[in-house]
């Protein structure tokens, strides 16, 4: 509690106002299901999804410049937890469940990979998904004899979209607390340059690991709010490796620098992939390889970093002027 | 034991792939997640060449594998030297062409969809039984391992008794050291990069001899490569070929032994298997 208490204190009055407003904003977007509960909710559930997923890759893959396409085995853990106990365990401990099994697996594949080079980890978590699928369907084949699972509750689109809403308020909590904590202390350095870093006596590997062990937990957790609303639940729908390169093009784009930079990508290419899966439903791989050559060509820092380099020319131009 | 025989077969194509994949990331320094595109890219250009010219795949190879040489070239000289240029550490360059690499990824094959459709291709060509110890093969899959074994041997002479070969090696060692002894080193990783993806097409024309292809399947075989390449250490071109042979072997002991359904996870257990005890690689040494 007192380590509690020391954190409270520490806290800067700017820093609660700024708390204060996200409160009210977040206050007001919970109303919209109140208004809207077909078209607006529907795309708005994938819109906070995102923003969480998003997040939750970019604690991570922001600080260490690792990238991961491990979020669709994640989220399809998740699914699978929540798929598989529905029956017999009450929702929330599924959560909670989700949470651990996905953030176990965060754990043995950063064993596993972490200590290695970037390229490694990138492929692993790659096959990943098509691993722990292809084991998934495997045992579904052979041992249940069929290639679903239902997943009846009572739970609608808009408890979905409360649930997540209310996680995207404890991931940006979580980011909060990581960047002002020695953990987040430590990503940075290592970000920076990871043999200073280890001649600062930090231990690289573990810090590496328990971050994505964190973010993979979180990641978990969404798939696992997300599986009533599949009803049905299969091997290739839960496990589907577009959303781990959606969730890296939209960080990216919107800039992992700042806790709230990837929102900035999702908000603009949710609604882009929405609209191109509406009206051009063959072309969605040809608009993923344009983003992903943007990120690479025209916007290396994303959104915030253009939105930072502006600001930055405004302001030295300013001050140039004043001597004068 | 007909097995055996089937997955070094299926090897061959497989070491092709992993040698091209070895020479732009050995060499090149890029990691070129789009390889697999390239290889499904000549897939299509054989099947088109068979079908409307009737110029067969071993020939189509002396028109697509040049073809393949030009593009990558040019993919090199404007979408990857600028990213060389601007990155200033390698891992930079890492991050930056993984993520160029899956633009062109995605975007090659969302043409190839729209050109070609999602259908699944295939084409007859010398599809009749060999007898070999008893058993009996599909005589495509024999042949196309012969010229797999031709063209693999040939860069082999290549790189190890040329005068060029020899900078191209130098290059995969140290670029920094190579250019202190007149090596042209944009150039050097310019011919690599063209020359891996001729060679990765290659295997594109001799695998679509045997193999049912269709437009989405190039990122398995990127994996696939990519599995090889590490467990190889990268830039061996011997050491490639070696684990293309087991990566060969393990799938189809996999598939005829436990489930078809599983190759797949058989590759990444392997290639956790390296990561854990071998990470630079089974014939790799380290570099410290």
């Amino acid at each position: 509690m007192s380590r509690l208490n020391k954190i409270f204190s520490q806290i800067s009055k700017q820093e609660k106002r700024i708390a204060l407003y996200c409160a009210i904003a977040f206050a007001i977007i919970a109303t919209l299901p109140l208004f809207d509960q077909g078209f607006y909710l529907s795309i708005s559930v994938n819109i906070v999804m995102y923003i969480v997923l998003c997040t939750a890759w970019s604690l991570f893959s922001g600080p260490t410049h690792y990238i991961s396409l491990a979020t669709a085995a994640f989220y399809g853990i998740g699914t699978y937890v929540v798929a598989i106990g529905i029956k017999d365990i009450p929702y929330p401990v599924l959560l909670v469940m989700a949470a651990i099994v996905s953030g176990g697996i965060a754990g043995i594949v950063g064993l596993a990979t972490l200590r290695l080079s970037g390229v490694y980890f990138v492929v692993f978590t790659l096959g990943l998904s098509e691993l722990i699928r292809q084991i998934v369907t495997w045992v579904q084949t052979n041992f249940s004899g069929s290639s679903g699972l239902y997943v009846f509750t009572d739970i609608r689109e808009m408890h979905v979209f409360w649930q997540l809403l209310g996680l995207a308020v404890i991931v940006y909590i979580v980011g909060w607390l990581i960047n002002r904590s020695r953990l987040g202390f430590a990503m940075q350095i290592i970000g920076n340059d990871e043999t200073v870093a280890k001649h600062l006596g930090i231990n690289t590997a573990i810090s590496k690991i328990l971050l994505f062990m964190i973010s993979g937990a979180i990641i978990g957790v969404v798939g696992a709010i997300m599986a009533p609303r599949f009803s049905y639940v299969t091997p290739p729908s839960a496990f589907n490796p577009i959303i781990s390169f959606q969730v890296v093009i939209m960080a990216l784009l919107g800039g992992t620098k700042r806790l709230w930079g990837p929102l900035l990508g999702v908000i603009p290419f949710t609604i882009l992939f929405d609209q191109v899966g509406v009206y051009f439903p063959d072309q969605t791989s040809i608009v993923i390889g344009v983003a992903f050559m943007a990120i690479v060509y025209l916007l290396p820092n994303g959104v915030l970093g253009l939105i930072e380099t502006i600001k930055q020319k405004f302001t030295s131009s300013t001050k140039k002027e004043d001597p004068t | 034991m007909s097995f055996i025989i089937n997955g070094l077969l299926l090897g061959g194509t497989y070491a092709l792939i992993a040698v091209g994949l070895t020479l732009q990331y050995g060499v090149a320094r890029i990691m070129n997640l789009a390889n697999g595109e390239n290889l499904v890219f000549a897939c299509f250009m054989a099947f088109w060449l068979y079908t409307a010219f009737a110029i067969n795949p071993i020939l189509g190879i002396v028109i697509i594998a040049p073809m393949a040489f030009v593009i990558n070239w040019l993919i090199y000289s404007y979408a990857m030297r600028p990213l060389v240029n601007r990155s200033k550490t390698s891992g930079q360059l890492e991050v930056n062409s993984i993520l160029a690499t899956f633009g062109l990824l995605f975007i090659l094959k969302g043409l190839m969809k729209f050109s070609f459709g999602g259908g699944y291709f295939t084409y007859n060509y010398l599809a009749e039984g060999i007898s070999i110890f008893g058993h009996n093969y599909g005589l495509n899959r024999v042949v196309a391992f012969i010229a797999a074994a031709v063209i693999a041997g040939t860069l082999y002479l290549f790189l190890n008794y040329t005068r060029y070969g020899t900078a191209i090696r130098a290059v995969a060692v140290n670029p920094t050291s190579a250019s202190l002894v007149a090596i042209n080193v944009p150039r050097a990783s310019a011919f690599a990069f063209a020359l891996g993806g001729a060679l990765t097409a290659a295997s594109g024309a001799l695998l679509s001899s045997f193999y049912t292809f269709h437009a989405d399947m190039g990122m398995d075989f990127t994996m696939k490569a990519l599995v090889i390449v590490i467990m190889a250490g990268v830039g061996d071109v011997r050491g490639a070929v070696l684990a293309a042979l087991m990566l060969g072997l393990t799938e189809t002991a996999i598939a005829t032994f436990v489930d078809p359904g599983l190759t797949a996870a058989g590759t990444y257990g392997l290639f956790i298997l390296v990561l854990l005890f071998r990470p630079q690689g089974i014939f790799g040494r380290s570099n410290s």
